[in-house]
C-alpha cells in the first residue's frame, strides 16, 4: 500500500507501461507529472526534456516516438489548447503517443487551481479534420495508474494518440493505493521483416533510422507515405479503415464502472472526478428507495453508444452531472434516443457533492409527480 | 567543386520528382549541395534524419533519398530534438525556411541553438513566404514589397546570423545560391560539426520576391546576390556598406547537449536527484 498522488501514479504508470521519453512544459495542476518524469526517466536511461512551449513539448514527443521511444507529455487547458495541432498530426501519421490533460476551469487562463471537465469536446474535437482518437478519464489514484497504462497500450496497439482527461482534484489528490502488478503491457509492435512492408496502414510501427527511408508527412499520403495532395481517396481510407477498426473493437477499447442496473427509473451517468460524488448519490438514493442507477464512464471516445444505449432504454431519465456546461451530455443525447437526458453541469471550478446532485434529482422527480 | 553532370541521383527520391517548386526557384540547387555534402561524407543514409516544417524549403526531405519527417509549420526543430535524444545515433538535418524557422519557429530556434544539440539545420532564405503567394517574412528588407506590402516594408528584419550566434549556436555559416561551391563545403562542415550547426542560404525567388521587386528572373537574382554580398574579412566597415557578409562566422566546439545528458544521466544514477 503506498500513498500516492494522481500526478505521481500517471508519472508511474507510465515508466511501468515502457516510457522512455518525456517533454513538458510547466502548468498547474499538471506539473507535477512532469517534475517525477524528470526524476524517474534519467534514472532509468529515459530522456526527460523541458521545452520551450507546449507545441514544443509534444512535437518533441512525436519525434521521440518515431526516434523508437514510447513517449508522453502532460499539460493542463492553456497547453492542451496549444497541442491540438500536433494532436492532428500524430493521428495523421499514426504515432503512438500519450497525451495528459489535467483539466482546469477554463476558458482561457480560467481558474488554474480549480478543477473542470470542460476539455472533454476538445479531447476528441479540438483539432481540425477528422481523425481517430482515443479519450480516456480516471476518478482516482488508482484509476489514474491503470487508464495511463492503458493508454500507452491503446496507442500503441492502434497507432494513434491516446489522451487521458484527469482533473486539479485528481490530479493532487493523495490516496492509499495497491498498485497492481500484473497489468498488461502492449510492446511497441515493429515489422519482423522490410519486404513489402507498407509504413503507413497497417499496426506495425518502423522508426526513423531502421531502414525503409520513407517520409513521415502530415500531408495526405498512401500507405507507403507517398504524398496525395491533391488526391483525397488513400487519405480517406486510411482513415476510414483506422475508424472501421476502433469501432470494431469498440466493446475492448470501453472501460466502465455500473452499479444498481436493476430496477432503475433514472440512470446517473457521470466520469471522472464528478463520477466519485455521483456514486455516493446513488447508494444514499437507493437507501431512501429510489429507483436509481449509477454508470461511470472510464473511456469517453470513442464514444460507447453501445453501452449506453440499451441502459437509456430501461430507464426514464438520464442525469448527467459534469464540470462544464453540458458537454458529454449532449452527445448522451444522441445515444438515449428518446429517455430524456438532463444536463447537471457547472463550471465555477467547486465540485459537485452529493447531496447537490440528489436535490437536483429530487427536483425532477417533484416535477414529475406534479408537486412543481 | 560538384562536377557538372556528375549523377547525384542515388541521393535523390527520384519517386518524388519533380518537385512542387517553381522554374527558376533557388532550392534546387541547394537540394543539389546537399546531395553533393552526403556524397563527400560517404554517410550510411539509412542513419540520416531530414526532418522539415511547412513551405517550400520545408518540402525537401521529400527530395532526398533518407529517412524523412515533414512535420508542422515552424515546429522542425522541436520534432527534430525527440528525434535526436530519442536516438542520438541518428544524424538529423532540418531544413527550414524564413517564415518557416524564424517567424512561426522562432521561438524553437532560440532554443535549439541554446541547448546545442547536435542538429543540423539548412535555412533556405528567399525573403518571402513563397508557398503561400509571396507575403511579408521576418527576412523582408525594409523597403521590399511583398503582396502584403504593395509599397515596401516598413518592419526591420531579423538577421539570422547575429541571432542565431547570440542564441549559441556554435557552427554558423553564411552563403547564397550563387556561391556553388560554399553550399557543399558549409553544409558538409555542419553535419560534422559535433553541436547545433546553422547554415544559412540566400536563395532566389523569381516568381513572387523577384517579381514583386523587380529583380529580374532567376540568374539576375543570382547577380543581385552576388551583388549584394561579401565574404567577412575581406572588404572595409565603409565597402561592407549595402552588402550582407557570407562567410563562417563560427566554428567550435563546445559540450554537446546529447554528451551532456548522457553525463547527467550517470550522475542522476549514481544517486543524485533523490529517490525514485
Amino acid at each position: 500500500m503506498r500513498l500516492l498522488q494522481g500526478n505521481e501514479a500517471v508519472a508511474l504508470a507510465a515508466v511501468k507501461a515502457g516510457c522512455t521519453f518525456y517533454a513538458g512544459y510547466p502548468i498547474t495542476p499538471a506539473s507535477e507529472i512532469m517534475e517525477w518524469m524528470a526524476r524517474l526517466l534519467p534514472k532509468r536511461g529515459g530522456v526527460f526534456l523541458q521545452m520551450e512551449d507546449e507545441i514544443a513539448a509534444i512535437a518533441a514527443s512525436i519525434g521521440a516516438a518515431w526516434g523508437g521511444a514510447k513517449a508522453m507529455t502532460a499539460t493542463s487547458g492553456p497547453g492542451f489548447s496549444l497541442m491540438q495541432e500536433n494532436l492532428g498530426y500524430a493521428a495523421m501519421t499514426e504515432t503512438p503517443l500519450v497525451v495528459v490533460d489535467s483539466q482546469r476551469a477554463g476558458p482561457s487562463t480560467g481558474l488554474p487551481t480549480l478543477p473542470s471537465q470542460g476539455d472533454v469536446m476538445q479531447a476528441m474535437w479540438g483539432s481540425h479534420g477528422d481523425q481517430p482518437r482515443i479519450v480516456l478519464t480516471a476518478s482516482g489514484v488508482l484509476d489514474a495508474y491503470r487508464m495511463t497504462v492503458e493508454a500507452f497500450n491503446l496507442s500503441e496497439r492502434y497507432r494513434l494518440p491516446v489522451v487521458l482527461l484527469l482533473d486539479a482534484v485528481t490530479s493532487h489528490m493523495r490516496e492509499n493505493v495497491e498498485l497492481p502488478e500484473d497489468l498488461e503491457v502492449v510492446p511497441r509492435s515493429q515489422p519482423t521483416s522490410l519486404e513489402g512492408f507498407q509504413p503507413f496502414g497497417g499496426p506495425e510501427f518502423l522508426p526513423l533510422g531502421e531502414g525503409g527511408r520513407f517520409v513521415v508527412t502530415g500531408l495526405a499520403h498512401d500507405e507507403t507515405g507517398k504524398v496525395r495532395a491533391t488526391d483525397g481517396a488513400a487519405l480517406e481510407r486510411l482513415l476510414k479503415n483506422k475508424l472501421a477498426r476502433l469501432e470494431q473493437d469498440r466493446e475492448k477499447i470501453t472501460h466502465y464502472r455500473a452499479r444498481y442496473l436493476e430496477n432503475a427509473r433514472t440512470l446517473i451517468l457521470a466520469y471522472g472526478i464528478t463520477a466519485r460524488a455521483a456514486l455516493a448519490t446513488v447508494e444514499h438514493l437507493r437507501a431512501e428507495g429510489y429507483p436509481v442507477s449509477f454508470l461511470e464512464l472510464l473511456t469517453l471516445w470513442p464514444f460507447p453508444d453501445h453501452l449506453i444505449r440499451p441502459l437509456a432504454h430501461k430507464v426514464d431519465e438520464i442525469l448527467v452531472p459534469e464540470l462544464n456546461l453540458g458537454q458529454l451530455a449532449w452527445r448522451i443525447r444522441a445515444a438515449a434516443d428518446a429517455t430524456p437526458v438532463r444536463s447537471l453541469g457547472r463550471a465555477d471550478g467547486m465540485l459537485f457533492t452529493p447531496e447537490e446532485i440528489a436535490t437536483e434529482f429530487k427536483r425532477g422527480e417533484m416535477r414529475e409527480v406534479g408537486h412543481a | 567543386m560538384p562536377k557538372v553532370g556528375h549523377d547525384l541521383s542515388e541521393y535523390l527520391r527520384t519517386s518524388a520528382l519533380p518537385t512542387v517548386w517553381c522554374p527558376g526557384c533557388g532550392n534546387g540547387s541547394v537540394v543539389q549541395a546537399i546531395a553533393t555534402a552526403l556524397e563527400r561524407l560517404r554517410l550510411d543514409l539509412d542513419q540520416v534524419v531530414m526532418v522539415g516544417g511547412i513551405g517550400c524549403s520545408s518540402r525537401t526531405p521529400f527530395y532526398l533519398n533518407l529517412n524523412g519527417m515533414h512535420t508542422t509549420h515552424g515546429r522542425a526543430l522541436a520534432f527534430a530534438t525527440g528525434i535526436k535524444m530519442a536516438n542520438p545515433r541518428l544524424k538529423v538535418i532540418v531544413t527550414t525556411g524564413d517564415g518557416d524557422g524564424l517567424a512561426i519557429g522562432g521561438n524553437h530556434f532560440l532554443h535549439a541553438a541554446r541547448r546545442n544539440l547536435d542538429l543540423t539545420v539548412i535555412l533556405f532564405n528567399n525573403g518571402t513566404y513563397g508557398m503561400t503567394g509571396g507575403q511579408q517574412a521576418p527576412t523582408t528588407p525594409e523597403g521590399f514589397r511583398s503582396t502584403t506590402n504593395p509599397i515596401g516594408s516598413i518592419e526591420h528584419p531579423f538577421d539570422l546570423v547575429e541571432l542565431v550566434l547570440a542564441a549559441g549556436a556554435t557552427y554558423v555559416a553564411r552563403t547564397t545560391t550563387f556561391d556553388f561551391d560554399d553550399m557543399p563545403r558549409m553544409i558538409a562542415e555542419a553535419i560534422q560539426h559535433p553541436g547545433f550547426a546553422v547554415v544559412e542560404i540566400l536563395t532566389q525567388c523569381p516568381t513572387y520576391y523577384g517579381r514583386l521587386n523587380q529583380l529580374g528572373d532567376a540568374p539576375a537574382m543570382l547577380d543581385y546576390e552576388k551583388d549584394h554580398t561579401a565574404p567577412i574579412p575581406q572588404l572595409s566597415r565603409a565597402d561592407m556598406l549595402g552588402k550582407l557578409p557570407i562567410g563562417v562566422f563560427r566554428q567550435e566546439v563546445r559540450p554537446e547537449f546529447t554528451a551532456e545528458y548522457a553525463e547527467y544521466t550517470r550522475r542522476v544514477g549514481q544517486g543524485g536527484g533523490g529517490d525514485a
